[in-house]
């Protein structure tokens, strides 16, 4: 345990009636890092969101907030803030009021809730919005107003329940970039819970994998996608292929299984010579996906089982690509990009 | 001070469970609850016919009572009237409750639905005094009966035995006129809601299947609004059961169910018998509303 | 596209609402007619002056103010109790949930008489002697359901996070109820005692058998009723009471639909 623990969950579990929302968890979030809980829904990432918040309290187990035992805290007594999923703006207050309110219950100076509220305006680009009614507001607009108002208070932790769910595409990448600006100017420990992998690798110091009210896997975004730990972790963290048994054996002379990613194995012409070291297996390409910036092929290997491959459109047109529906193609790929997996 | 006291009730959420339900609970339990098992421990009291007092022991003497063939008959009388009231505001209700669901504009629908609250809320005595100004001898109704020569189907509809009167004020048509005028919002508005969820694909795909439009209203469209006429009919039949006021207003001298009530625990004090009489109406609403379950018709409340 | 009505269905809904609506003008035509003794249709000259004599009858003025208190004290009572209530089946899941429900609105789902009679006997053996409490303590158990109704109903549309949101941000519960819960539900409580107002300003069923001697403004109404003496002070009274019945039953409505529009944010 060290110094600079912001969360720590101590064997954190939390039971609704038979279910185990949270089972048995370890966890420990570091002082000013960006912190994600990734998992499919139902998995209790939510739920650990909440304890850590103090919306709901652990069945058994304690969370410390910077070395203090919060387990049976209020969430006024922590030390904590939430941006929640569906914003929660109070409809009766303006956007500076609901900036505000962290202060005003906590009875701050007229003038200093007003400096802080611009201040934080500014810092979420919304300055000018002060009077607005959130009921005026864009999706957009809604997020960082929630966002302002959880920052205001200057907590030690910021949590984050799937914020940028409601956003649509285009909105939500160029919000992933802002955030994380946000959190490197404030220097707050973000918790950041989304099911949404991608989005987790690409803003996330850590990830943690949570899968039925269990911690999977925690690591980095690199550790976590090109060392899976488990086999769900493999296929729920990017398109993964997952090989044992008999077709293990006829590849690798070993029936223990393994996960390949799609972009590491290459498509060959079935007479082209392999290159040494290499794993090759033959098949016939089933299903051309054509997706733009690159393609899916879904390869039938001849002894049994179907590979994913994925490759990049760099000189290849769609015409080329799906003309390869059919064809016979040897699948190739470097020992080093598969990963043993146990369970 | 509060916020210790807000964190002592956040660490313990039962007791403000206890906190919060503990009023309402206490007062309907105690005041309501305890007012009905008065009411059921009254009925089987008994009052002396001598000395005007209740004797306050154990007896069926007021249950034999009430099963007096002149008793039988207000509750026979009074379930009667409910019944014929409850299908006669059914039919009543239903083209409107029908147009509202199904054809008015959103615009409309508010200004109908309005329409509809309006009567239902405002003041139910001065209803009943309304239909006393519109019944009478000299009154609006008979004005234009005579104007339209209709005195002759009039006075032989007044002159059947047993629904009869010497006027429409003071017979028992009179009191079926107005029951239904007071309880028909009630049959409304459930109709009305029970309708507007059945989808209108289902009768596109009826007429799309063939059945002509007579077809689908009866083997598609009223089917499916048959639980919003049950809730209705909760309101009607029980409210009917247990109003004394417009068969006191209007009505002739043969007693319903709320009248017998409202005289016995009035004028002869006795308690007993007036509480073994609402037990009828609470029974038949029992039944009613478990029947009433079992056809889906809470969901239309 | 909304298929179009037959004429028939048309006119046989314009004829429900005229059935409807028709006795109410009535009542309306009758206040301002010559007439002392009988209904007279046609009204036999048209006059004002019932408005004066009524304004002058102390019986009444005594009996408006009586149901005034009565239906005040009610409201306040169902009030506290109804949002209780609400706030309690709201905010947990408990054993026994709808039994709540189902008790408070049994009240009004059970033919009145039995209310009424239910707590005469109560009374009676109690002993209790008639007063000014023992209306207002039926009046309460029937009232509490429409608030009730409201509350939930609002906390319900309103997302559940906002209360959490401002614990999160510093607010004790008491602070919370204040600044956050109270504006959300102001409109629907608005509207929850206005509705228990107008239905226990109109009552008369059950307060015939919890009001002994006394006189509210139904009552007097009931009593001219069955034994007409005063023809066009009476028609002048019912003018009024629909008027102050509807209204607020009027502004309810407005105020629900209006927050049904905006509200959840």
């Amino acid at each position: 345990m060290s110094d600079h623990s912001a969360v720590i969950f101590e064997r954190v579990s939390r039971h609704f009636g038979e279910v185990k929302a949270v089972d048995e968890v370890d966890l420990e979030i570091k002082g000013g890092e960006f912190f994600s809980l990734l998992g499919p829904s139902g998995s209790g990432k939510t739920t650990c969101l909440r304890l850590i918040a103090g919306f709901d309290r652990p069945t058994f187990g304690r969370i410390l907030l910077y070395r203090q035992d919060v387990s049976t805290l209020p969430p006024y007594e922590r030390d904590v803030n939430t941006v929640f999923q569906d914003y929660a703006l109070f409809p009766h207050m303006t956007v500076g009021e609901n900036i505000a309110y962290g202060l005003m219950v906590r009875k701050a100076p007229k003038e200093q809730r007003q400096r802080r509220v611009d201040e934080m305006l500014d810092l979420v680009q919304l300055s000018g919005m002060a009077g607005r009614k959130p009921s005026q507001l864009s999706g957009g607009q809604r997020q960082r107003v929630a966002l302002a108002r959880a920052l205001i208070n200057n907590p030690k932790v910021l949590l984050l329940d799937e914020p940028l769910g409601a956003l649509d595409l285009k909105l939500r990448q160029q919000m992933q970039v802002e955030l994380k600006a946000i959190q490197k100017r404030v220097g707050i420990t973000f918790v950041f819970v989304t099911h949404d992998q991608e989005e987790a690798l690409t803003m996330s110091d850590r990830i943690a994998v949570f899968n039925k009210g269990k911690i999977e896997q925690v690591g980095s975004p690199a550790e976590i996608y090109e060392h899976p730990a488990t086999a769900f972790v493999a296929g729920f963290v990017g398109v993964s292929n997952l090989v044992g048994g008999d077709l293990a054996k006829r590849m690798t002379g070993s029936e223990s299984r393994f996960s390949i990613r799609p972009e590491k194995i290459h498509l060959q012409k079935p007479d082209e010579d392999t290159v040494p070291g290499q794993i090759v297996a033959d098949g016939i390409v089933r299903d051309v996906i054509y997706l733009g910036l690159y393609t899916r092929y879904l390869v039938e290997l001849t002894g049994g089982g179907d590979l994913v491959v994925v490759e990049q459109n760099l000189e290849t047109t769609s015409m080329d690509v799906l003309a390869a529906r059919g064809q016979r193609v040897r699948v190739a790929w470097a020992k080093e990009h598969m990963r043993q997996i146990g369970g | 001070m509060l916020r210790r006291l807000s964190t002592t009730l956040y660490q313990r959420p039962r007791l403000v469970l206890a906190l919060l339900l503990g009023p309402p609970m206490l007062y309907m339990l105690v005041v309501y609850l305890g007012s009905l098992a008065a009411l059921l421990v009254n009925s089987f009291y008994r009052l002396d016919g001598f000395t005007g007092q209740i004797v306050r022991q154990f007896t069926l003497a007021t249950y034999a009572d009430l099963l007096k063939p002149a008793n039988l008959d207000i509750i026979a009388r009074t379930t009667g009237m409910a019944a014929a009231v409850t299908a006669a505001d059914a039919l009543i209700a239903f083209p409107l409750a029908y147009f509202m669901a199904k054809f008015a504009s959103p615009r409309l629908k508010t200004v109908l639905y309005l329409g509809v609250m309006l009567p239902l809320w405002s003041s139910y005595l001065v209803r009943v005094y309304a239909w006393k100004l519109i019944l009478a001898k000299e009154g609006i109704l008979s004005w234009f009966i005579n104007l339209l020569h209709l005195n002759a189907p009039l006075d032989w509809l007044l002159g059947l035995p047993g629904i009869g009167g010497s006027s429409l004020a003071l017979s028992p048509i009179g009191v079926f006129i107005v029951f239904c005028y007071i309880w028909l919002p009630y049959m409304i508005l459930p109709i009305q809601t029970a309708l507007e969820r059945v989808p209108r694909s289902f009768e596109e795909a009826s007429s799309d299947l063939g059945a002509r439009p007579s077809e689908t209203f009866r083997r598609v469209t009223l089917p499916l609004a048959l639980p919003g006429v049950v809730a209705g009919s909760i309101f009607t039949f029980s409210l009917t059961l247990g109003d004394f006021i417009v068969p006191l207003s209007l009505g002739n001298s043969k007693f319903f169910i709320g009248q017998a009530v409202y005289s016995h625990q009035g004028t002869s004090g006795n308690v007993p018998l007036a509480a073994a009489f609402t037990m009828g109406p609470v029974v038949i609403m029992v039944i009613y509303l478990l029947v009433a379950r079992k056809l889906g018709a809470f969901d239309a409340l | 596209m909304r298929s179009k009505a037959s004429l028939g269905l048309k006119l046989a809904a314009l004829g429900t609402l005229l059935f409807l609506h028709i006795p109410l003008l009535i009542i309306f035509l009758y206040a301002f007619t010559t007439d002392e003794a009988t209904y007279t249709f046609p009204l036999p000259g048209v006059t004002t002056r019932w408005f004066g004599e009524t304004l002058g009858r102390t019986d009444l003025w005594a009996a408006l103010t009586l149901s005034l208190k009565v239906a005040t004290v009610a409201t306040l009572a169902a009030l506290i109790l109804g949002t209780l209530a609400a706030a309690a089946v709201y905010r947990s899941r408990f054993f026994g949930r709808d039994a709540v429900s189902f008790l408070l609105v049994l009240p009004i789902a059970l033919p009145g008489i039995v209310t009424g009679i239910a707590l005469r006997s109560a009374i009676g053996s109690l002993d209790i002697p008639f007063s000014f409490w023992t209306i207002v303590i039926g009046h309460a158990t029937f009232c509490v359901v429409t608030v009730y109704n409201n509350v939930l109903a609002r906390f319900r549309r309103t997302s559940g996070s906002l209360i959490e949101a401002s614990m999160d941000l510093g607010a004790n519960a008491f602070q919370t109820f204040r600044h956050v819960v109270l504006p959300n539900i102001a409109t629907a409580l608005l509207a929850g005692g206005m509705l228990a107002f107008a239905l226990s300003f109109d009552e008369v069923i059950v307060t015939t058998f919890t009001a002994g001697q006394q006189t509210t403004l139904p009552i007097w109404i009931f009593s001219q009723l069955t034994r007409p003496r005063d023809r066009p002070v009476t028609n002048v009274v019912a003018l009024f009471v629909i008027a102050i019945t509807v209204i607020p039953i009027f502004l309810a409505q407005r105020l629900t639909a209006e927050s049904s529009d905006t509200g959840g944010g």
